[in-house]
Formats: C-alpha cells, structure tokens, sequence
C-alpha cells in the first residue's frame, strides 16, 4: 500500500564523504542537479580538509548549478577540526553572511550561535535536553546520529515540535562509525597523514576492511571509518514520517544517485509502496548489503524484514 | 627537561577509581583526585562489577575529603531521549553527596547540571570530543566549565596552543588504554553488538567478546559476529576492542592492525613537556582494571611528580596492555 502524501517531507543530499576526482565530483552534483528528485544539498568536506584544495575552485559553479535547478544548497562543515589550518577555515566558513551552514563539530556551533543553521549528524544530539539548547542557539534542523533507534527518533520529533526544529535521519548508504585524527587510508599504505599521497581517492565507495576469516566488515575512508553494510530505511518511510521525521538523507555513493533519489522519492511523496521500493533499490544497487539494525535498536550490522 | 626546571605547581594526579577498593589503593598510592562513576549507563565504564552505589560514592567522598584528595564523577555519556530521569538522578546524586567535580561530555547533561547546581564544578570529560579552542569555549561560554580533559589526538605542541587558547584548566592522559577513534564519536561496538558506547557506557562488552579455540595453539577473539584477531593462545594480550583488531585490506592477503596495534599510553617521558605546555592535571585511564594495577601505576606516577625526575620512565612495563607502549599522538605528527 502507497503512502498518503505529506507535503512536508523533504528528500536530502549528504555531502559526498569520499575522495573523488574533483572532475567525478562535479559531473555528480551537475547531474544532481540536473536530474535528480533531491530538495536540499549538502555540500562540503566533511572527513579531511587536505582534499578541500583540489575541490575549492569548483564549489562556485556546483552551488550555482544545484541553487539554479531549484536544490537548496546547505554547507557542512569539517566534523574533526583541532588543526590551526582548519580552525580559520571553519571561522571564515561559519561567518559567511548568505550561507546556511551545517555544522559537524562544536566549534562550528561555537562560530554558528545566535543565526539559524544546521545541526549534522557528527554532532552528538541524542536527547530532548540537547535539542532544545540547540534551537535555542537557532538551529532549525537536526540530523540525528545514524546509531539512535526508532524510540529515540520519535521522542526527539516529538519536543522538536514545540521547538520548531526539523529532523532529519540518515536513510541510505553507508554508516559513518568513527572518526580519528590518524589517517587509516595512509597507514593502509604504509604513509602518514602528512605524506598520504591523496591514497583515499583509490576507492569511490572507502577501502574494505576484512575480518581474518574473510567477512567483510568496515570501510575505512581517510580517517573516517564507515560500515561495510549500506543503510536502508526505506521499508520504514511510513513509520518515520508518523514519527515527525521531515528530512530524509541519502548518503551518496558511486553508484546511480539520480536512481536511487527517484526510488526514495516515490516512497516518501507516496507514490510507491515501501517494499516495492525496496526491490527496486536492491535491483539498482546490486554491490550493497544492506543493514537497518541501529533503527531496531539491534547491531547495526544487522537487517530486520520491515 | 625535568619538572624541578618548571616554575609551576605540580600538576593534579587524577587517577581511576572502578571500585571501592580501587578507590583506596589509588588514594593510599598518592592520588591528588579520583574518579568514579555509578552503577550505570551514565559513565563511560558502565561495566558489571563495576562502580558505585550512591551510599559508596559518599563513603568515598569522605573518605577522600579525609585525606585531601578529591572526588570527582563521571557522567560522561549521552542520555538517549526518554531516558534523561537516569542523568539526572546521577548529577543529583553529584551534588548531595558532596562530589568535587562532575565530568560531563552530553550538552543537555552539561546544560542540566549548570542550570540546577550553578556551584557545583563541572569539568569537560574526554568523550565530549572538545579539541579546538573554539569547542572548549562553547562549553566554557555556556556551562562554566572549569577544566577540559583533552583528547588524545593531539601532539605536544598543540596541547601548547590550545591551553593557551581556553579559558579554563586542562587535563592530560598520560598512561592507560589508548582509544583510537575520536571519544564520544564511536559506533563501532554498537555497529558489532547493539550496545552503544555513547547512550549505553559499554566498549567492547564482556557479553559479545568470545575467545574460541581453533586449531593449533591459536584462539580466536571475536566481538559479536566478527572475528577480530587471532592470537598464540599463550600470548599475553589487552582486552579486545575493535580499533585494535587485525585485518585484512580487501586486495592484500598480509594481516595488519587496520588502526593500531594494542598498546598502553605511557606519557613519562613527556612529563615535564606536558606542564610546560599548559597540563594542570595528569589523567591515568583505568576503571576498569585491578586495584593491583591502580596501585602500582598511581604510585610510579606520584614518585616521578615528586622526585621531579619526570623525564626518567618510571618501571611500569608489567602492567602495560599486552606489555608494549606508545605515545601516541602525543609524540608527533607521524602518528597520524
């Protein structure tokens, strides 16, 4: 059974996490652009600020090409920032008067307070508490941690009612698990940070990680660890938005975005049933495993038949 | 450099306190502070046979004010929502029993605390992951936050910056477990077993760590279905976790620790440095480990502050994880 509409659900972009040529990177977000049924774009670097210099040149003409389809597009911001380099590049990010930033970090809530932005998924917001003092400091959305279960996403809609807070939930691709100061891609290669030679841009989708025995376990993307399992959410569409959930993220990955954005598109505006959706996401990303356990409050490796 | 050189009050030993026991050895060892938690998810450690009741916490406080060493708790994870009563009994508990400092990493736990008992010390925990200025100012600006433990991805001259940066006290690890991925931003376990670091206090729990036989003389650890390594059954090694597991890269058949070998932190060389630079406190990890090791560990770092001699390296090798050690971030840049 399709799903009755609701007018306000709005279906987002993360920002791409990976390392892609800054050519790959372009083409994606013009074709973003150009073709997909995506509302809001986050764009940014998130993981590691040596990549931005290949990718700043660029952001003028994708912001362009993403605002003139009609995206809205939102900045989010480094989600480990305690280099003095990157610490300027936050401040000078967060004081642009026009953007809407959305920040990965409390130092980005440092600069942010006061003006409406953005609260991502790197920032810890697991509670009612917190959200209120997020929207006290003017944060008009939220995206939840991806390991908070479905009791928590429906307890945290419930105050951002009165709060007048949207929130979002990450709904596809790969989870992000960790972060470090130290550069996994490069000690994979036998570098450093310092000397990574920019080995993370061998990938499109992070670097698997095997257990001993050969399972496929985790993906490590710079100094970022992701899950190996890919996250859906879409059997669950119905039950997030009686829930409050507005926002729904994709996280993007090589494979047809523009495809996958129409397959969730379907699902959230009602116009396809959860579980066709669902194959037909499985017939469009034939590479992924897919997992939802953190929304079961189970591993979230795991996968539970919606 | 040695400490006798530096023209400043020897820093704070703030050392672990997993029990009542261990609470006593660390005091009898020459602890300036302790820190604790309750029998439950609000800390970190919230592992069985572990920490306190409210009555032993106020047994240990005065125990502690008894000897001029402080108390401190730490209610350092993140209430899930619905669950936020649990967090705020625990800085209640803070409060009436008299603690010297609560150790906070949530914003609405830290807005909680601030709101009700204004004059209760509140100092920034770890998990916060708090490494700019900027992130310590934000709690500081709104909580009154008297003191940061900082994280352990820093090098020396960083923490130099930093501390000259904030506007309050800065804590330092200097010897204990070393986590490799950003505190309080860590799913893996909850991504392996279910059981969240962050809302549930629990890395690597007891319960989804295996040690299986296999053939030979290797056993197998593994945390729920994932094996993490295998081992010389009569190897001597640290707990298991995650991020010191060894693996393979999907297009190479060589074994390595994807993120770092199994390690202890040990700091002594850095002592002095580390004062130099702006440490008012020196942190030992280790709630969880035996009152044997919180006695023999507090009392080589107690006779290195005070001989001064802090360059030399106190004999701490029989009680480092699996017995090898490492500076970690706080050596360099190479670590990264």
């Amino acid at each position: 059974m399709a799903l009755a509409p609701a007018e306000a659900a709005r279906l987002t972009l993360g920002p791409v996490p990976f390392n892609w040529s800054p050519d790959d990177w372009r083409d994606f977000y013009f074709r973003i652009a150009d073709e997909s049924a995506i509302d809001d774009v986050y764009v940014g670097e998130v993981v590691c600020s040596k990549r931005s210099l290949f990718f700043d040149e660029l952001y003028p003409a994708v912001v362009q090409r993403l605002t003139a389809a009609g995206k809205r597009v939102i900045l989010s911001t480094l989600a480990m920032v305690f280099l003095s380099g990157d610490r300027a590049t936050m401040a000078q990010l967060c004081a642009s008067p026009d953007a809407l930033i959305e920040a990965n970090d409390v130092s980005a809530l440092f600069h942010l307070r006061g003006r409406p932005h953005h609260v991502g998924p790197f920032v810890n917001v697991y509670n009612e508490r917190t959200l209120d003092v997020m929207a006290r400091a003017g944060a008009e959305n939220v995206c939840l941690p991806a390991e908070v279960p479905a009791d928590v996403i429906e307890r945290v809609c419930q105050r951002a009612r009165s709060t007048g807070t949207t929130i979002e939930v990450q709904s596809f691709g790969r989870m992000s698990l960790a972060l470090s100061a130290r550069c996994y891609h490069a000690r994979a290669h036998g570098k450093t940070r310092d000397g990574c030679q920019f080995v993370c841009g061998r990938e499109q989708d992070g670097m698997v990680i095997n257990t001993l025995d050969g399972a496929p376990f985790l993906v490590v993307n710079g100094n970022q660890v992701l899950s190996f399992t890919w996250l859906s959410l879409l059997g669950v569409i119905g039950a997030l938005k009686r829930a409050g959930v507005t926002r729904f993220r994709l996280a993007p990955h090589s494979c047809d975005m523009v495809q996958v954005s129409s397959i969730f598109r379907r699902v959230v505006d009602g116009d396809l049933a959860e579980d066709e959706g669902f194959a037909e996401l499985l017939a469009a990303v034939p590479e992924a495993d897919f997992a939802n356990g953190f929304y079961y409050g189970r591993p979230g490796h795991s996968w539970t038949s919606p | 450099m040695t400490v006798s050189e530096i023209d400043v009050a020897p820093p704070e030993l703030v050392c672990p306190a997993g029990t009542p026991a261990a609470l006593r050895a660390a005091v009898e060892a020459g602890a300036d502070a302790v820190y604790c938690g309750l029998r439950n998810a609000t800390n970190a450690r919230n592992f069985p046979g572990l920490n306190f009741t409210p009555d032993e916490l106020r047994e240990a406080v005065a125990f502690g004010h008894s000897r001029n060493v402080r108390v401190f708790l730490a209610v350092n994870t993140f209430p899930p929502a619905g669950h936020f009563d649990l967090w705020r009994e625990a800085i209640d508990v803070a409060h009436d029993v008299g603690i010297d400092a609560v150790v906070l990493a949530d914003i609405g736990v830290a807005d909680y605390a601030a709101g009700t008992y204004p004059e209760l010390r509140r100092h920034l925990s770890v998990q916060a992951g708090a490494a700019s200025p900027e992130a310590i100012r934000y709690f500081c600006d709104a909580y009154a936050i008297r003191r940061v433990v900082l994280p352990r991805l820093l090098t020396v001259a960083e923490i130099r910056l930093l501390c000259s940066a904030i506007p309050c006290e800065a804590e330092v690890f200097v010897f204990g477990n070393i986590g490799m991925m950003a505190e309080g931003r860590c799913s893996l376990t909850s991504y392996a077993t279910g059981t969240s670091t962050n809302m549930d206090g629990i890395c690597s729990p007891a319960c989804d760590v295996r040690f299986d036989p296999i053939e030979g003389n290797t056993t197998a650890a593994r945390i729920g279905p994932f094996l993490i390594d295998r081992l010389p059954s009569d190897e001597r090694t640290g707990y298991p976790t995650i991020c010191k597991g060894r693996y393979f890269r999907a297009d190479d058949d060589r074994p390595y620790y994807a993120f770092e070998e199994p390690r202890t932190l040990n700091l002594t060389g850095l002592l002095a440095e580390l004062i130099a630079a702006g440490a008012t406190a020196f942190k030992i990890e280790g709630r969880q480990r035996s009152r044997a090791y919180v006695r023999s560990v507090v009392a080589a770092f107690r006779a290195a502050i005070n001989s001064g001699a802090v360059g030399r390296s106190p004999d701490l090798g029989d009680v480092a994880e699996s017995g090898r050690e490492t500076l970690g971030a706080f050596g360099g840049k190479q670590w990264r």
